[in-house]
Parts: structure tokens; sequence; C-alpha cells
């Protein structure tokens, strides 16, 4: 793990989760004293260094609060917003009151809380699907390492550098009229969970999480009979969760923002997720509700984000590449 | 001892490492032994990578390449040679679309670029409360793009009462028809795909700059280097080869854009923000009367081989730098 590009960078995370949580903290502190930034602590106590630096402190703070909680904090003043306000003075503060109606108009009169399930429906099974291949995957390719790994490696990592757009329609294609089966995925959520499984980034994260797993463990795992299987769920899968966490937390998200797709696919408006059926909606909503509408289908990621913040932000690195 | 049994099973199990002698082992091994010794479980694990890519990536690449030299209706397909290609090429709209990809991709440079860098340098120095600040920038990154689409297009409302136009009529400017100005419209789209994408750069630039060695600066401090020029010469230096890979990353998502021109403005007005992957959906489900398959597929092989060529590169680099 000695590599400087943002593929691998977040070295905690590509650490095999062996060492108990407290050591990990431990390590991390010593390494938090080897690093430093530009500015040594003896410089940092002059005042002449130090007042620039923290206005300028200061000032980002400010600059960041407004450009990312403004939007979102305007979002959530408009969700219960009376629509007449929000088109006449977007800015004012509840200047005719609260309007909560918004709200359970949105969930219950246009149907969001349908499309909301819908989306959870999509999150979910992209995430199983996602990680049953990408898990399995690495297996194989750094556990078991069949002869054949190496074709099978070359054959997914080579996936990389095809950018998605060439993919957009024949994929559509096969969806429409898959082969063996004969039978349409449009319409079908399947046409949406397969797909996203074959994400080769996903399996180079795995493989190289795994390739830094102590393989004494798993050599003594087999001296003691247990089985590929075995060895799988009850040793290398515990031995992952960190790894897991981020691909999963990435998965859940990237099919929450996903539209192009879905939009291709899900054509019946009974099926379609949050991101889909928006727009769509957009023109013949009253401005208030669809405020709301938009406040509710932002809430989930928002939430899961400040709840599991250190696993997208170490993972935050990883996942510019998945794009390529 | 323990250790010792380890280093006498590792060779007969951990295939990378076989020695010599086993190979003509290997060449008397009939089916039931292959299985025996983990071949078939290894097949087995396979499955799901080999199902999905196979399905949902190998065959729709191989696909697009064929069906760009074919003509289908979906029911007849008949080889048309470079027609397709040539189609798309003397399509007016093209130039246009190539045009706009520019402008957008060069106009999220000059948003996209320099912003995140500026952050991230002056984060690396802050000594409290470091994770509020990289929480607040990503905090745009998790919102769905449609979410965050439909919530700027209000704010870009042209009249007076519109949010930015009444920021900006404070001051004495405006109002400002945003997404219907030929001129604005553009900028206006890359400014808010800023907002939704500066964030991921903020945090891939963090984690690079917590790998500059400490001896660096402290070799600087020896020579009597100020802050700033510590920041020039050594930090800045030591961002290279990131800078370059966020770089190309950032070519290769703007390359594709279509959630922004789709959602604000569906490539009006009069197609100043028809984007080459809008073009291409428009080709292949746009119309009503059945999809141009072929056009849409040549399209887009012309664009995946410009950016495979840059996502080559970008490999390329990385994995020389991870190496160094």
């Amino acid at each position: 793990m000695t590599s400087t590009t943002p593929m691998t960078r977040p070295s905690v995370l590509v650490e095999p989760a062996a060492l108990s949580t407290t050591r990990r903290r431990a390590k991390a502190a010593a390494n938090d004293l080897s690093q430093r930034s530009a500015i040594s602590e003896v410089e940092w106590r002059r005042p002449r260094v130090r007042r620039p630096w923290q206005t300028m402190h200061v000032v980002l703070l400010v600059v960041l609060v407004v450009a990312s909680i403004g939007p979102l904090a305007l979002l959530l003043k408009f969700a219960v917003t009376p629509t007449q306000d929000i088109l006449r003075s977007p800015l004012a503060i509840f200047p005719n009151g609260v309007a909560w109606a918004n709200v359970s108009q949105a969930w219950n009169t246009i149907h969001i809380s349908r499309y909301f399930l819908n989306s959870l429906i999509m999150a979910g099974g992209s995430w199983v699907s996602q990680i049953v291949v990408a898990t399995s995957a690495g297996y194989v390719l750094s556990v078991l390492r069949p002869a054949w790994g190496r074709v099978l490696s070359s054959a997914i990592l080579c996936t990389l550098f095809v950018p998605a757009i060439v993919l957009l329609v024949p994929l559509y294609l096969v969806i429409l009229h898959p082969p063996l089966i004969g039978h349409s995925m449009v319409n079908s959520f399947w046409g949406v969970w397969l797909p996203v499984g074959a994400n080769a980034f996903n399996v180079v994260l795995m493989t190289r999480f795994f390739d830094n797993l102590p393989r004494e463990i798993f050599e003594a795992a087999r001296v003691d009979g247990a089985g590929p299987f075995r060895l799988f769920w009850s040793i290398v899968l515990p031995m992952s969760r960190p790894i897991l966490g981020v691909v999963s937390v990435f998965a859940i998200i990237a099919s929450w923002k996903d539209f192009l797709w879905p939009l291709l696919v899900l054509r019946n408006p009974d099926l379609q997720p949050l991101s889909v059926r928006l727009p769509s909606l957009q023109a013949t909503t009253d401005m208030g509700v669809l405020m709301a509408a938009l406040a509710i289908a932002a809430l989930l990621p928002v939430v899961l984000f400040l709840v599991f913040q250190r696993l997208f932000l170490n993972g935050a690195g990883m996942s510019g590449a998945v794009k390529g | 001892m323990v250790t010792h049994d380890v280093v006498e099973v590792r060779p007969t199990v951990g295939r990378r490492h076989r020695p010599m002698s086993t190979t003509a082992v290997r060449r008397r091994r009939g089916p039931v032994t292959w299985a025996r010794r983990g071949g078939l479980s290894a097949l087995v694990f396979a499955l799901p990578a080999l199902f999905v890519f196979g399905w949902f990536s190998w065959l729709p690449i191989v696909k697009a390449v064929v069906m760009s030299f074919q003509k289908t209706n979906l029911i007849v397909t008949s080889w048309v040679g470079l027609q397709n290609f040539q189609r798309v090429l003397a399509d007016p709209v093209l130039p246009l679309a190539i045009r706009n990809t520019l402008w957008f991709a060069l106009l999220a440079l000059v948003f996209g670029f320099p912003v995140p860098l500026v952050c991230a340098v002056l984060m690396s120095e802050v000594r409290r409360m470091k994770g509020l600040f990289s929480a607040l920038a990503y905090l745009p990154v998790v919102v769905p793009p449609v979410v965050a689409v439909l919530l700027w297009k209000f704010f870009y409302n042209p009249g007076p009462e519109g949010v930015f136009n009444t920021i900006l009529g404070t001051v004495g400017i405006g109002p400002i028809a945003w997404l219907q100005d030929k001129t604005i419209v553009m900028p206006a789209l890359v400014l808010e795909a800023t907002w939704a994408a500066a964030g991921g750069t903020v945090i891939i630039y963090l984690a690079a700059l917590t790998s500059v060695p400490a001896e660096l600066y402290d070799a600087a401090e020896v020579d009597g280097a100020s802050v700033w020029g510590k920041i020039w010469h050594v930090t800045m230096p030591h961002l290279r080869g990131v800078l370059f890979v966020t770089l190309i990353l950032q070519i290769l998502a703007t390359a594709q854009v279509f959630n922004e021109p789709y959602l604000f403005t569906g490539g009006g007005p009069n197609n100043a923000t028809v984007t080459v992957l809008l073009l291409v959906y428009r080709y292949g489900f746009g119309t009503s009367l059945g999809g141009k398959y072929g056009e849409a597929t040549a399209l887009s092989v012309m664009l995946a081989v410009v950016l495979a060529i840059l996502s080559i590169l970008y490999f390329r680099l990385t994995r020389r730098w991870s190496t160094s």
C-alpha cells in the first residue's frame, strides 16, 4: 500500500479489519503525529501567521455554510411555505404563516409515498446485487486464485475504460430483448438491479481489501477444515466490514441519485423512483407541494450522510474514480 | 509451531506461489481432482460476476460496436457499413453539441478546478473542527441531482422575484434571465453542476494533502521558507499527480453530462445546451417513432473512443505514480 493515487488513498479503510477498533484508533493517532501541514505548530503560535489564517478559516466556514447548507435550508423552508409566498417573496421568512399541509399533500395526494417506496426497493436491490457480485468476485480473485483468475480480472478491469455512455443504447436493447430468457426486463426492477451489479470499481476495491487480509488466518481456517464457503462467510466477510460499509453507502446513494437509466427502464409511473418521477410531476404540481416532495427525496441521502460521515469522507476519494 | 505449519501449508494452497515442480502434477489432474481441489467452488464464486458482467457489460460492449454498423427497427436488422457514422457526422446539430460539451467542460474547469484546491489547502490548516469543514463541503454531493436541479431551476427564476435575482437585486444587478439567455444558460448550468460536485474533489485533495511527507516541510523551514513559500514549493508540486487525475476524471464526467441540460433546459434555448450525450439520447429515445439505434450507438462509440484514450492515459499515470 505505497500508492499515492486517490483510487487507493484511504488507507485507513483498505487496512484489514483484524485490528480491534481501539488499536486502529491508536494507530490513526500515531499517524497524525507523523503528519503535519504546511504551517508548523511553532509558526501557528505566531500571531502574524495565525491571525490571517484564522480569518481565512472563518470566511471559508461562512462561505461553506451559505453555499452548502443555504440551498438545502431554503428547500426545507419552501417545503412548509404556502405556494404564493414561495413564488412572490422566496426569501421572506413565512410572511403568511406556515403550510404544513404541503408535506402531507406531497406524501398522500401526489403519491410521493409510493415513489419513495420504489426508490427504496431500487436502492435495496442495487445494494444486494453490488455486494454479492463485488464480494464473490473479490474472493475468487484474491483468496481462491484459480488459474483463470487473471483472465477474469483483466476482463473485469477492461470495463473500467469503457465509458458508461457507450453502453446506454445497447444495454437498453439487451434489457428490452434479453438473450436466453426472452422476457423483457423493461418495467421490471431487475432491469435496474442487475446492470448496476456490473461495477468493476467495487470488484477492484474488494480485491485490494482482501489482498491485505492476513493470509495466515485463511490457512489456519483451512487447516481446521473450513471449506471455501465457510471461509468466505465466517472469516473473510466479517473481517471486511469497513470496505463493505463503504461499498454499501455508495451503492445506496448512487442508486438514489440515478436518473437516466431508471428513466429508460422503468416506463410505468407506478414503478418509477423519486428521481424519475419528480421531473414529470414538476409541471402539474403546486410549487409548495413540489418543494415538499423534493425535500422528502433529499432526506434519506442527507440523513445517511450525517450518520455515516466517516465512511463517506474516507470513501470519497475512491468514488471519484468510479466514473472512469 | 503454528507459524512453521503456515509456511509449510502455504505453497500448496496459495496458487500464485506454486513451486515449479507442481506443474507436472497439474498436467495429470482430471476433472474430478480439479473439482476436489477447489476448482468447482472457485467457479461457483465467480458465477455472479461472470453472469452480470457477461450479460450487462461485455455483451453490450460488443453489441455497441456491431450495432454502429447496422440499421435496426428491432425486428429487421441489416448491415449498412459506415452509413450511421456518415449520418451522425452530417447532422448539423453535432458540431453544436460538441462545441457545447467542450464549453461545458471548459467552464466546469474554470469554476470547479481552483475552488476545491483553494478550499482544500485552507482546510488542511484548520486546527479545530476539521470534520465540520469536510462535512459541509461534501454535503451537496449526496443531494440527488434531480432534487438539486429542480431546486436550482426555481432559484434561476428569471423574474425579479427569483431567488438569485432577489439577492443580486439588493446590489442593483439584474434581473437576469438565467436559463433563457443563450449566453448565460451554460454558465448557469455549470454553476449548479459545480455546486453538486466540488465537494468530492475537495475530499480527494484533502486526502492527498495529508500524504505530503513531513520531512519536506521541515527541510523547507530549515531553509527559511515562509508559509506561502512552503505551500508553493512543497505542497503544490506534491499535488501535481492528483491534480492531473482529478482533471481527467472531471473531463470524463463532463463529457458525459446529461442530467443538467436534460432537466434544466432540455437542450434549449435554441440548442444552446445540447450536449453529445443529450444528442445520443435524442437519437435513441427522443422520438416516438422508434429509436435511431444505429446512429445513437455510432455517436456514442465515437465519443467512447475519445474518452477511452483519456481513461487509459489516466490509468497509466496513476499506475506510474502508485509504484513510484
